[in-house]
């Protein structure tokens, strides 16, 4: 299980960066949730993976018998996912503000900042 | 906490006068803060009462206590300056508790003692600041707000893959724990492979080499205010992450990052000043300097010994008040002379020569002309690559010294010095209260820098114990999770 996971990771990570390197801004925005997911993704495997044995302490007994799954890192990745939710949202929210004064999804046509012929 | 909630509570209020309060309380606190902190050591709080290496802890060191002391001066600057030069669309919209936010979230970042808790402060500071940069949105600042997001939306990637990595070798997210649990890694552990992980994540942040594309592309596009705080500030966050990491975590291998970080710190320094020159436009060129100045702060790190980081932070709290003032400096000079380039200023001199030694004090600051405040951390700095036999790493600071100088005499002839050009517009003029709210808070910072340059020496002392808490993480080991085994 660990090694399909850690396939599917790897071609997350692979797949974002590709869009990443598109130049359509969607795309990016495309690529850097597919990142998000990924690193999500890294972090649960990282925990090791136990299957129906939750962290909870049985009646009468003073500790957990192992093994039993960890329960921090799925609350990190619930906080990472809810945070990233909220950059996604803006992030296409900006996409979409960029694209009404561009009116063009080319990365290379945002560039006005960087160049001085183009400055009020 | 009094800070944090302090800052929260002015966060709710739409209001600018009780922004200030927020503020002007916010800088109370953070010097009672630094006062506690250097009287008594470090500080640490567990938030909810969970104890030390499961709950989250907020710790108040002095290297800490210092940024958030620095964070609460500029921001009250800020603040004051924004009153006059931020127009009412902007502040409809909620600029002020933006700023707040902005604060919050990086006083979270200097005190927190926790990694995942750290990745949570810098997303708050992050979505504050995408806010502040895109608020207005101009074609320019659009597109400068799309190339910062998607660099910073990365190192969060990187960050939390940094993070998810860390936690699976050591179970802890505790940065106490984890300096304990990471002193006694085996080599076959990737350690340094994880650091790295952090070393990008954090250098894109600094604007480090080569991960500064996206600062000159996006620092000029905001109002000056906003520009003020983010080169003040937000660049430095990263600067203290990576510092924090540097010396807490990731000290196995110092031979190779930190040997990996002396060269980044001196194409840094290259890179940055060299685009400096280039540049024809106050904000640019201000820009420029600021990823230059960084790679003095990472160099301090590289060298990784007390003398080398003492100065790293004297030029951090330096560098900080001085960036801020040159920004609100050059918003002043927009406003009196109607433009940020060089080719359309001119003559300011002749109208306005109180405004002209405005900006020659600070510039001289920056390039590090004794006995100005920029001048000792260097002293500091070249002291200790020539202790270490560095003697190339010294010519490189000294040589980006003197083009920091050329650049800003460049600023200082175009704007203030030359005859101004046949077409120049006269803006208004500045009224009395605007004068006030323009002028006040430049005052106050600059008086700030000549209060660094003539008491350098208790500043020095206060930055060399902050050094010496850096570099002995077991005090920091033992004030999170108490004597123990």
């Amino acid at each position: 299980m660990e090694v399909a996971l850690a396939i599917v990771i790897g071609a997350l990570y692979a797949a974002g960066l590709y869009m990443m390197l598109r130049r359509s801004m969607v795309k990016l925005i495309a690529g850097l949730v597919l990142l998000g997911y990924a690193s999500n993704l890294l972090i649960f495997v990282v925990s090791r993976l136990t299957r129906a044995s939750p962290p909870l302490v049985p009646e009468g007994a003073h500790s957990i018998a192992e093994p039993f799954a960890d329960p921090v890192p799925q609350a990190l990745i619930l906080t990472a996912i809810v945070i990233g939710f909220g950059l996604q949202a803006f992030a296409l929210v900006l996409v979409r503000r960029a694209y009404q004064a561009v009116n063009n999804d080319d990365l290379d046509q945002v560039t006005a900042s960087d160049r001085p012929d183009l400055q009020a | 906490m009094a800070i944090l909630s302090i800052i929260n509570w002015g966060n709710r209020v739409l209001h600018r006068f009780l922004a200030l309060a927020g503020s002007v309380g916010l800088l109370f606190a953070a010097l009672a803060l630094l006062t506690t902190v250097s009287e008594q050591g470090i500080l640490s709080s567990n938030i909810g009462d969970w104890p030390a290496p499961f709950g989250i802890v907020l710790v108040a060191d002095l290297p800490g206590a210092i940024m958030v002391l620095m964070a609460a001066i500029v921001g009250l600057a800020v603040l004051v300056y924004s009153t006059a030069s931020i127009d009412e669309a902007r502040e409809r919209f909620g600029y002020y508790p933006l700023i707040l936010i902005l604060l919050t979230g990086m006083c979270g970042a200097f005190l927190t003692g926790d990694l995942f808790n750290l990745y949570v402060w810098f997303e708050i500071m992050l979505i504050a600041s995408f806010a502040l940069l895109a608020l207005g949105g101009s074609r320019a600042q659009l597109g400068g707000s799309v190339k910062y997001f998607a660099l910073n939306l990365l190192v969060s990637a990187f960050f939390l893959t940094g993070i998810g990595f860390l936690y699976g070798m050591t179970g802890s997210l505790n940065m106490a724990a984890l300096a304990q649990a990471l002193r006694g890694a085996g080599p076959e552990q990737p350690v340094t492979t994880v650091a790295i992980f952090f070393m990008i994540a954090f250098g894109i942040k600094a604007a480090m080499f080569p991960l500064y594309f996206w600062l000159p592309a996006s620092y000029h596009t905001p109002p000056v205010a906003v520009s003020a705080i983010f080169a003040g500030l937000l660049t430095k966050v990263g600067v203290y992450a990576m510092i924090r990491m540097f010396t807490l975590l990731f000290v196995q291998d110092t031979a190779w990052t930190h040997g990996l970080l002396l060269v980044g710190a001196a194409l840094t320094m290259l890179s940055g000043v060299l685009g400096a020159v280039a540049r024809r436009e106050i904000r640019r060129i201000l820009s420029f300097n600021i990823i230059s100045h960084i790679g003095y702060i990472v160099l301090g790190l590289a060298l990784y010994r007390p003398l080398a980081l003492a100065g790293a932070w004297f030029y951090l709290i330096h560098h900080v008040i001085v960036m801020a003032t040159l920004f609100l400096v050059s918003g002043i000079v927009q406003r009196v002379g109607g433009s940020f380039r060089l080719a359309r200023l001119g003559g300011l001199y002749q109208r306005h020569p109180g405004l002209a030694l405005l900006f020659l004090l600070p510039a001289l600051a920056l390039s590090g002309v004794p006995p100005l405040s920029g001048f000792w951390p260097k002293l500091v700095l070249l002291q200790a690559m020539l202790q270490d036999g560095l003697g190339l790493m010294a010519a490189i600071a000294l040589l980006v010294s003197l083009l920091t100088l050329f650049s800003m005499m460049r600023i200082w002839v175009g704007a203030f010095w030359s005859q101004a050009p046949a077409s120049v517009v006269t803006p208004a003029p500045l009224g009395g209260v605007e004068r006030r709210m323009l002028y006040g808070p430049v005052l106050a910072l600059l008086a700030l820098t000549i209060a660094i340059s003539v008491f350098s020496g208790p500043v020095f002392e206060l930055t060399q114990r902050a050094a010496q808490q850096l570099l002995n993480p077991q005090q920091y080991i033992v004030a999170v999770l108490g004597a123990g085994p």
